[in-house]
């Protein structure tokens, strides 16, 4: 992928980046938007503190792709359950999930089986965020 | 197709927000959508916000519609921010300063990056205001990115321009000079609890004394769009605008201003299209470099990309 190539669609990947919960410390999720923004993507950025509910009903306003989850608070197991339900009561059940921040080895599994197809993690590069998204986002 | 434009139809907002995308993108589904649904708009007040980068329009946007929600209307909203011109990709943060309408089933936000139009707004954006009307908000507001002198494209696109200025940002002369000041029916001054607020308000309003009258007063309104102070007052001069448009019938003339505008743009965009389709990259890449070496000038290489993408 060329960044400066000129783009023969005006077809563009939609993410939204959100950061549910009550932690504040929303740098990590900026980077990432950054990130996608630089990678070519539009990139809807919601700021702090958003509820399940919230963050949902962004992700069905703006028909994202991709809805990518930050948190740093430990209450993932938590709110990340509620979150994807309220996607799929709102239908949006073909988007595709990720996340990133302060999750544990040991959660892995229990978040893939939730619907997360990956999990970023401190140290991560930022380009294979934007490579993960560009692979796993199917054309609209 | 057919099945989504039902939903549509029936009020659902997840039909609304695909039916967006595909409008958004100009494909020729996207197309048909904006064929079936047009003659069905026309209802809204389409009201235009703009003003400088951090204004405050999206606070303002959002107190205005959380006021019309009080008032028992619902409410759509585009807000739009630039596109890389060297990535194509977006941050699009005007929603931050709405949460307090995310929940609210009245109000529906779609944010736009601007793909590279000028003017302040995105190449498709009058086809998603048409559609956000066709879905029966009677409000729509758009918007604009951050707006300096000559962003005027707004007025060919909403019914009532509202701009936004704040206090202590330039002298009385940047308010003299032609531009986005000429296309405003409704003067705000935001963040009026700064200082230097009055002076502003009394600079605008002596200029507007200046300018010829249509037999309508352009409103200066002070607000703070974070306390909601002066909100309820600013929707009635929105609303004020509406009705003079009604009764002076200049309405009708705004639209035909307003469709002459998007046909000629649209055909624009269409032509530039066919260029591109029937141009290799060869052929660009050739003219390109002649330009840059200065051994053709941009105008002469343009009249070569046309005549070769003949029959456009």
């Amino acid at each position: 992928m060329s960044a400066t190539q000129e783009s023969s669609s005006d077809q563009k990947i939609r993410v939204l980046i959100a950061k549910p919960g009550l932690d504040g410390h929303d740098r990590g999720a900026k980077i990432v938007a950054r990130a996608l923004r630089d990678g070519g993507c539009e990139v809807i950025y919601t700021g702090i503190r958003q509820t399940p509910q919230m963050i949902a009903e962004a992700a069905l306003q703006e028909d994202v792709d991709v809805v990518g989850l930050s948190i740093l608070s430990g209450a993932h197991l938590e709110l990340f359950p509620r979150i994807v339900e309220e996607l799929r009561s709102r239908g949006l059940d073909d988007v595709l999930l990720f996340c990133g921040g302060i999750i544990p080895e040991e959660d892995t599994d229990a978040l893939e089986e939730m619907g997360f197809s990956a999990i970023f993690r401190p140290g991560t590069n930022t380009r294979d965020i934007v490579s993960f998204v560009y692979e796993n986002v199917t054309a609209a | 197709m057919s099945d989504l434009i039902d939903r549509f139809l029936a009020g659902e907002r997840r039909a609304l927000s695909r039916i967006l995308t595909r409008v958004e993108n100009g494909t020729a589904e996207g197309r048909e959508y904006l064929r079936r649904l047009y003659p069905r708009s026309g209802r809204a007040h389409t009201i235009g916000v703009t003003g400088s980068a951090g204004s405050g329009k999206s606070s303002l946007t959002g107190a205005l519609a959380a006021e019309l929600r009080k008032r028992g209307h619902e409410v759509g909203i585009i807000a739009v921010d630039p596109s890389s011109p060297f990535t194509q990709g977006a941050i699009l943060g005007d929603r931050i300063r709405m949460q307090d309408l995310i929940l609210d089933p009245g109000v529906f936000v779609r944010s736009m990056a601007s793909r590279g139009a000028l003017g302040g707004l995105a190449p498709t954006i009058d086809d998603a205001v048409a559609v956000m009307d066709a879905f029966g908000f009677p409000y729509v507001f758009i918007e604009t990115v951050g707006a300096g002198q000559d962003e005027v494209e707004i007025a060919g696109t909403a019914l009532t321009t509202v701009l936004v200025n704040n206090p202590g940002t330039g002298d009385d002369i940047q308010a003299l000079k032609a531009g986005i000041i000429e296309i405003a029916d409704v003067l705000v001054v935001n963040k009026a609890d700064r200082p230097g607020a009055d002076v502003l308000v009394s600079q605008l309003r002596a200029l507007l004394s200046l300018a010829p009258s249509e037999g309508r007063e352009v409103p200066i309104l002070s607000t703070v769009a974070t306390t909601g102070d002066g909100v309820p007052e600013l929707v009635d001069a929105i609303d004020g605008h509406r009705a003079w448009l009604d009764s002076s019938g200049e309405l009708a003339e705004h639209r035909r201003q307003e469709a002459r505008h998007q046909v000629l743009s649209v055909a624009q965009r269409m032509l530039l299209e066919r260029i591109r389709a029937a141009t290799s990259e060869d052929t660009l890449g050739a003219l390109v470099a002649q330009v840059a070496d200065r051994s053709l000038d941009p105008k002469s290489a343009a009249e070569k990309l046309i005549e070769q993408g003949h029959g456009v």
